[in-house]
């Protein structure tokens, strides 16, 4: 998510071929060292929609389909 | 006498040099900088347009139906608290604790914390997701992806983004009343909404 952008796709790739994972945690670990969250959007069994945060790419579900990164939350005036 | 013709040469060229040469730098100088191409951040007017349109579509794709519906017709979406004791809210021994609370979620406005069967408005929560990379030079996120970074903290680790905040008590940036009203607006609009389905379901139904 950035300002004026809405959506920006930053990698994508399958995490059954190593060269591509790792890909995908290069980008990982760049957003969170640029202080970003990351959340992946989950639908629970009762068919309530959550988020899942998560601080590693360990934590990240194998079958989710994208992980969202957004700014840290501050707290606001 | 040749010797002292091209000694007169060298003084004669190199005292010109020196006269002419910040001129001539100075031209060269300003061409360069005329031919420069220098990056510019022209307003785009359906920028910001675009964005949010993408931003709607991404929290459309997130959130459900029920959700997604609320935030398209009333600007807002409502998520339940899960925290058992209830959020934080001053008193050390709260009657309230345990209640079902819930949180309305606006673009831009802090989060304001309420009791669902009472319509009772329990704290603001003031919180902002600015991107300090400010790629247009603002670090205000489209209001779609405002709601849904809000919603993303809020489900994903309630304690979390509470903690991250800061609480205030009720009216302090959201008009209670407008809160009030939307309160109404929801249970309005969750009556309709019932209905509507209840009808579906019997129409499908033989």
């Amino acid at each position: 998510m950035k300002p004026g952008h809405g959506e920006v796709l930053l990698a994508e790739g399958d995490v059954e071929v190593p060269e591509q994972e790792r890909e995908l945690i290069e980008a990982f670990r760049e957003q969170l060292d640029q202080g970003m969250w990351a959340a992946v959007p989950t639908a629970s069994r009762g068919g309530r929609r959550e988020a899942q945060l998560v601080r590693d790419f360990g934590e990240v579900p194998r079958d989710a389909e994208r992980v969202i990164f957004f700014p840290k939350a501050a707290g606001g005036r | 006498m040749l010797l002292a013709l091209t000694a007169a040469g060298i003084v004669i060229v190199a005292l010109l040099w020196e006269v002419c040469w910040p001129t001539v730098s100075e031209a060269i100088e300003r061409h360069r900088a005329r031919r420069a191409r220098v990056p510019t951040f022209d307003y785009d007017p359906g920028r910001e347009r675009r964005a949010e349109q993408r931003a709607r579509e991404l929290l459309r794709s997130c959130v459900n139906d029920e959700e997604w519906e609320m935030y398209r017709d009333l600007g807002f979406i409502r998520v339940w608290g899960t925290i058992a004791d209830g959020p934080e809210r001053g008193a050390a021994r709260d009657p309230l604790a345990g209640a079902p609370y819930a949180y309305l979620i606006y673009p831009h406005k802090p989060i304001v914390a309420f009791l669902p069967q009472t319509r009772r408005l329990l704290n603001e929560y003031c919180v902002e997701f600015p991107d300090e990379t400010r790629p247009y030079g603002s670090a205000r996120l489209p209001d779609s992806d405002d709601v849904l970074a809000k919603w993303m903290a809020l489900t994903g680790d309630e304690r979390r983004l509470i903690a991250e905040s800061n609480m205030h008590l009720p009216g302090r940036q959201v008009d209670p009343r407008q809160v009030q009203r939307d309160l109404w607006r929801l249970s309005e609009w969750e009556r309709q909404r019932a209905a509507r389905e209840r009808r579906q379901g019997s129409v499908s139904t033989p």
